[in-house]
């Protein structure tokens, strides 16, 4: 059983192909105009782009159901516009506006939105897993079906609490996905200077759980071993760890330098371009015509620019709520 | 009342929560089979079985977060850190996400989990078994810190503790385990908001918590036998801090010390001393005087632990300066 077996790749459906790329569409629309948005100073701190690696958010999130819990990293803009939060609403928290999201609390690392069950984005590497392990674990004991997928980069392969919830979660035979986005670098050293196994998806077998990778860079290939690490889960069995090969063409965050990585090896994997690849094969299929791409391209547009006009337009939070969701106080 | 140990108080407390609401569950290392380590949870593996009473591996970060996850998704999690030295190896869950979850989700979210750990010295298990650091917890927005003193309060803070919709840490105190009382296992409501005025007295104020509430009121009596009439306070719960109740009884007696186990330098007693000087200034008849472990990590040997720990005479001691000195 190995991601690359095609027999069980969901059949080309000219339907499903298209919704998979206008999803990897938004992504990287969404990205370019955030990007442009840090340029402009309407949006600050720190802002972590996904571009390069949409296969993996796109094709993976199609397997969990509104039922399921997702947890999500600091880098975690194409999952929550795949889980179908609003890109308005996405903008607007990184514009640090009271319609964000998070209210503003957030930024661009803490997306929020516990009515889709998408508990967050974590921005201490590792810090999502334990809890991913306890909303599984909340759903065991309450004999509900749901799963969990959790999403992490390579970087969070060298913490303790990679380690920590592996072992947990296999221990008690938890329903998580574990869904790690190699992208070769934990922000600027690579993955061969910091790991002695590079091949992360062998780490499971220390924990007794199955494993595969995966071309994060082939959507079909990444939903289809998303889809047999679901059904292994679901099946009461236990975590599964997916492993999602894959690379980001921008630097890790907007203030990168971006000086450990050569030219040469950014243009070799641009040319893997996720979406490129699959818009080649799309045509190739004959699934894809120009007319279809400008009419995605027009409604992405469309949505961005709504998007960028509403967080612009919208309110600040009031200084006076700064502590209203702060827990643990007395009403006094 | 039900006369029982500290220890048979929070079991008890648990057992009812445990019966009460199938929510309730105990999570930590050898709380199961072994019956914690400090013998909380004997017994309760037996009457609520393993699923319930579960054993975790010894990886406080992954299941201090699992509870997290697990408050997240509908369950009512008491996490036991066996002490609070391990606790640090849990603090990127508990700071990180535990206190922050709410606020940086814009209010979405709320983590209703409680967090039992042994604290503190006086047993000789040196330098990694020993230390106060709840004075550190207390300064995290997004969490009550909670420090039973006495065997009603040990029982009373497990269950409004399971009642806050936010992370709750309980620090027992590890010398008080065998300390006896009585409990009211009638009653339904307790209060976690007030600090406790444990002995009134008119010339000094002595304020303290958990662990060293016990040497405060034997320093009392021997106050009293010297004709200083002392208050002792139990803060109860360190945060959110009931200023109140300390800057009142300032008011009556112009004098404070505040006893703390927890080292001098940036410690909670440092906190209870600002407070004093910003909301009672004027009532002072004499700067607010500490009592505090010495600064050096915990000794094993028991002459060099007495010596690095609060002690009756130091609180006697500190207590008859201040009297000594006329407003």
């Amino acid at each position: 059983m190995t991601a690359s077996d095609t027999s069980a790749r969901p059949l080309v459906d000219r339907e499903h192909s298209l919704f998979l790329l206008r999803e990897m569409l938004r992504i990287r629309r969404f990205e370019e105009k955030a990007a442009e948005m840090y340029s402009l100073q309407k949006i600050h701190g720190f802002l972590h782009l996904y571009i390069g690696e949409e296969a993996t958010g796109v094709g993976a999130m199609q397997v969990f159901t509104q039922q399921d819990n997702i947890v999500a990293t600091y880098r975690e803009h194409g999952q929550a516009l795949v889980r179908g939060m609003p890109a308005r609403v996405l903008m607007a928290e990184m514009f640090g506006k009271a319609t964000g999201c998070s209210r503003g609390h957030g930024g661009s690392m803490h997306f929020f939105d516990v009515s889709r069950r998408f508990f967050g984005g974590y921005a201490i590497v590792g810090g999502g897993l334990p809890v991913a392990v306890g909303l599984a674990l909340a759903d065991k004991m309450q004999n509900r079906q749901a799963i969990t997928g959790c999403y992490f980069g390579d970087g969070a392969v060298a913490e303790g609490e990679f380690h920590e919830s592996m072992n947990l979660a296999a221990l008690w035979k938890l329903p998580v996905v574990f869904l790690c986005e190699n992208n070769l670098y934990a922000m600027g050293t690579a993955l061969e200077r910091y790991q002695a196994q590079t091949d992360i998806s062998r780490k499971a077998a220390a924990y007794g759980l199955p494993s595969s990778a995966v071309d994060g860079m082939d959507i079909l290939a990444v939903e289809a071993a998303a889809k047999q690490a679901a059904d292994y889960v679901r099946g009461g069995n236990g975590p599964y760890l997916l492993e999602s090969r894959t690379y980001r063409f921008r630097a890790h965050s907007m203030a990168d330098p971006d000086l450990y990585r050569t030219k040469e090896e950014i243009e070799g994997w641009k040319k893997r371009d996720p979406i490129v690849l699959f818009e080649r094969k799309l045509r190739e299929l004959g699934l894809l015509t120009d007319a279809d791409l400008a009419r995605i391209e027009s409604e992405i547009a469309t949505e961005i620019e709504d998007a960028v006009q509403f967080a612009e337009a919208s309110p600040r939070e009031p200084i006076e709520d700064l502590l209203k969701d702060v827990g643990g106080q007395v009403a006094r | 009342m039900t006369k029982m140990t500290y220890r048979e108080a929070v079991r008890a407390a648990m057992r009812k929560a445990l019966r009460e609401d199938p929510r309730v569950f105990l999570m930590g290392e050898d709380v199961g089979r072994y019956g914690g380590a400090f013998a909380v949870s004997l017994g309760l593996l037996a009457e609520f079985g393993p699923e319930r009473i579960r054993d975790a591996p010894l990886s406080e970060s992954a299941f201090f977060g699992a509870g997290i996850g697990a408050a997240l998704g509908g369950m009512r999690p008491i996490v036991e850190i066996m002490t609070i030295n391990f606790s640090m190896l849990a603090m990127d869950q508990i700071l990180n996400n535990a206190a922050t979850l709410r606020h940086m989700s814009g209010g979405q979210l709320n983590v209703p989990i409680v967090c039992r750990v042994a604290t503190g010295g006086g047993r000789q298990m040196a330098a990694q078994h020993s230390h106060s650091l709840e004075g550190w917890y207390a300064h995290i927005p997004g969490i009550k810190v909670l420090t039973p003193a006495t065997v009603p309060d040990a029982y009373g803070m497990v269950l409004a503790a399971l009642r806050e919709p936010d992370p709750v840490f309980i620090f027992e105190h590890a010398t008080l385990y065998p300390l006896e009382g009585e409990v009211d296992e009638s009653t339904e409501t307790f209060d976690i908001t007030r600090a406790a005025v444990m002995r009134p007295g008119k010339d000094v104020s002595l304020i303290t918590y958990g662990g060293t509430l016990g040497k405060t009121m034997q320093a009392a009596v021997r106050l009293a036998s010297d004709g200083v009439d002392a208050e002792v306070i139990d803060l109860r719960t360190l945060r959110p801090l009931d200023t109140r109740t300390i800057v009142n009884s300032v008011a009556k007696t112009h004098r404070a010390a505040v006893i703390d186990e927890a080292w001098r330098t940036g410690s909670f007693s440092a906190e209870i001393s600002a407070q004093i000087m910003e909301n009672a200034f004027d009532d002072l008849d004499a700067p607010v005087a500490r009592v505090c472990s010495a600064e050096a990590p915990m000794p094993y040997a028991k002459h060099l632990e007495a010596a690095a720990l609060p002690q009756v005479e130091q609180i006697v001691a500190a207590a008859q300066e201040l009297v000594s000195r006329h407003g």
